[in-house]
């Protein structure tokens, strides 16, 4: 159960080795969590996520998830579901495909939006089905900025974190009054090994602000949260500069 | 039966869940609702004073037990009342304080229902005096999970795991109470001011035997050499001839008649509560009190109750809500009891409502809370950055001290420290899984706690 804080006992990451992911169950595991699942495919590098967790202090399992493989979702989720309550699941798998080269591959760029979007779309439902029937329990989703408007430089990534983003808040709404508390977190430029090939853009953050801000949600119950939070007000301007202008911006 | 899945918290307004309220009207339709359990089970609540998750269920049945109200019999020669556990201590005092009875303990609101009193095993401003609730309990029905229900005696262990269980080994359906005897519904009252901690604790320890009720208010936004200063108020029920010849109140000396300010509103700005909004209430308080009085007449309610004149105060923490910690510490550890007073003001935390108590005997509830020596009670809001870890280092210097932290309160305990602050827990547990192999009687503070 979580506590009067918000801070979970146990805790689901599908996209086991998303370091805003880890950051995160670092965090959390500081505070209150004992049960953290790793979800993602079986590799070296979740092991290795698993092992530095359980370093820390928790108990820690891996479950082999295949974001790509939606039919397997409700079986592989189901059985974490039914080893006993998860008080937080993080939904945090995703990739940002290569812009440039996507566009002329255009396999890749599906991958990308069915990784980000129907893999998202098929593994929350499953999830916020089993936090449902427990009465409690936070599903948190992270979307991205490059979703609030798409830009020419990253439309592909950007419009299946849209698609992602639109669809959490309807299920958030749809499960409004259940118990379950959906958050969609919408951080900026991240610095990870995700975009250590990318140039910095202005509101660059961190994984581990990224994990103060969703602590921060989870005790204030947040539906929406910005990291950094000047975003919100940044990106609320951006979103009415005309099509002629927001396509020169040098962003 | 009527039932709805709702929303639940407890009186802190944190960690909501979802459960099916079900309201039984009958004790065949409360065993009916135990049997027809699903798999998450159920849990009774009462008037939902419980600060944390005590009466949440999630995914599963809440048992709203406040529909079996009614008060069976009064022996108003022996003072002894019996009646469902639905029934609130207000409408005891409704019922029996014009025959010239009051309830045995009272916590700090009158809005708990007798089940609630047992199942928490509460105390009241005379621990010192009369012991926790269950003291007074002279018989209870206890509707266990198989849909039977039992005569539970005094002194067996179903009545001791069941006095402080939290409701989790049964629902307790009726309870025959033992009453004080009171002449008028006034209480004389004495009040003084303690200029820090170790005033407030040295006037408790000297003169606290002669008052049948003691508390203390403690200023935990003081700091420096005023740290938990402090305003002392102990008193008795006033006998007859302290109520002056003549007045309405010596006419009708028994009449019960609690006032009630509006409501606080749903919506509220948030944070009201913050350090220096708390710490100017705090300064007028401690001003206000009188250096030294004696013999003032109060209502009871007044004295007791002073929060439930103002329906909905726990609003006024916001959306966010607010947390409640409550430990005791035994009669030798005033150091801890010092050391978290320090730490708790260093933190600067905004607490309007902390008390100090000196507890008596303990009774034989295997998670009551009560144990000789001292017990502060301390409300903080729950946004209140650091608050987490800083509750928590207070919770290791009170398990390391012998102590232990109010269930009826939490929201927000460490497991692993429940065992060294509840040494009969593994008793609880095991007389749990015999009685109720099933798991069927569980809630969110049982599954957070793994009670």
């Amino acid at each position: 159960m979580k506590d009067a804080f918000g801070i979970p006992q146990s805790l689901l990451v599908l996209g086991g080795t998303s370091e805003i992911a880890l950051a995160t169950a670092r965090r959390l595991i500081a505070r209150r969590t004992r049960t953290v699942w790793l979800a993602g495919r079986p590799s070296p590098a979740l092991d290795r996520s698993a092992a530095d967790l359980r370093a820390l202090g928790a108990d820690v399992r891996t479950v082999a998830f295949d974001a790509l493989d939606p039919e397997s979702h409700e079986a592989v989720l189901g059985k974490v579901f039914a080893e006993g309550d998860i008080d937080m699941v993080l939904l945090a798998f995703g990739i940002l495909g290569d812009q440039a080269r996507d566009e002329r591959a255009p396999l890749n760029a599906v991958r990308v939006a069915q990784t980000n979007y129907t893999g998202a779309v098929s593994a929350a439902l499953v999830s916020a089905c089993a936090l449902q029937s427990q009465g409690h329990g936070s599903l948190v989703v992270l979307s991205s900025v490059a979703g609030e408007r798409a830009r020419r430089a990253n439309f592909i990534y950007g419009s299946s974190k849209a698609g992602l983003d639109a669809f959490t808040q309807g299920l958030g709404d749809a499960l409004h009054g259940t118990g379950v508390h959906v958050m969609v977190v919408r951080p900026g430029f991240v610095r990870s090994k995700m975009t250590a090939d990318r140039e910095e853009v202005p509101f660059a953050t961190t994984p581990e602000a990224v994990a103060t801000a969703i602590e921060v949600g989870l005790r204030r119950r947040s539906e929406t949260v910005w990291v950094p939070g000047a975003l919100r007000v940044v990106m609320s301007a951006l979103r009415h500069v005309p099509r002629a202008v927001f396509r020169r911006l040098p962003v | 039966m009527p039932a709805d899945t709702v929303s639940v918290t407890g009186w802190g307004r944190t960690a909501p869940t979802t459960s099916l309220l079900i309201r039984p009207r009958t004790y065949e339709e409360a065993a009916a609702a135990i049997r027809g359990c699903g798999a998450r089970g159920g849990i009774p609540r009462g008037l939902g004073r419980a600060y944390g998750d005590a009466a949440q269920n999630a995914g599963g049945a809440i048992f709203d037990m406040t529909g079996l109200d009614r008060v069976h019999a009064v022996d108003a020669a022996g003072g002894v009342v019996s009646c469902d556990a639905g029934v609130s201590l207000h409408r005891l005092m409704e019922v029996l304080l014009p025959l010239g009875w009051f309830v045995p303990v009272t916590p700090g609101t009158r809005y708990v229902t007798v089940g609630g009193a047992i199942g928490a095993d509460i105390h009241g401003k005379n621990h010192h005096v009369s012991g926790s609730f269950s003291r007074h309990v002279l018989s209870l029905e206890l509707l266990t999970a198989d849909g039977e229900i039992r005569t539970v005696p005094r002194g067996t262990p179903l009545f001791d795991a069941t006095t402080g269980g939290m409701g989790l080994t049964g629902v307790i359906l009726t309870a025959t109470l033992q009453l004080q005897p009171v002449r008028t519904s006034l209480m004389t009252v004495d009040t003084e001011r303690a200029s820090d901690l170790d005033d407030v604790m040295a006037r408790m320890t000297a003169t606290d035997d002669q008052y049948r009720y003691s508390v203390a208010w403690i200023d935990l936004l003081a700091r420096g050499a005023a740290t938990g200063r402090a305003v002392l108020t102990r008193g008795d029920h006033a006998p007859l001839e302290a109520l002056p010849k003549g007045t309405r109140a010596r006419r009708h000396p028994l009449a019960f008649r609690p006032s009630r300010l509006p409501a606080v509103p749903a919506v509220l700005p948030e944070g009201l509560l913050s350090r220096r909004t708390v710490g100017w209430f705090n300064e007028l308080w401690y001003r206000k009190a009188p250096r030294a009085r004696t013999g003032q007449l109060q209502r009871l309610s007044a004295f007791f109750h002073p929060l439930d004149g103002v329906p909905h105060w726990n609003r006024i923490y916001g959306r966010g809500g607010f947390v409640q910690y409550q430990f005791t510490v035994g009669h030798g550890q005033e150091d801890t009891l010092r050391r978290i007073v320090r730490r708790v003001s260093d933190h600067r935390c905004p607490s309007f409502l902390a008390v100090l108590k000196r507890f008596g005997d303990a009774d034989p509830g295997w998670l009551s809370f009560p144990q000789p020596g001292w017990t502060l009670a301390l409300d903080i809001p729950a946004g209140l950055p650091g608050l987490g870890a800083l509750l928590d280092t207070l919770d290791e210097d009170v398990a390391a001290a012998g102590g232990r932290v109010y269930l009826a309160k939490d929201s927000r305990l460490r497991p692993e420290l429940l065992a060294a602050m509840y040494p009969r827990l593994d008793d609880f547990r095991a007389l749990r899984a015999r009685l109720d192999p099933r798991g069927v009687l569980v809630s969110d503070l049982a599954r957070r706690l793994d009670l």
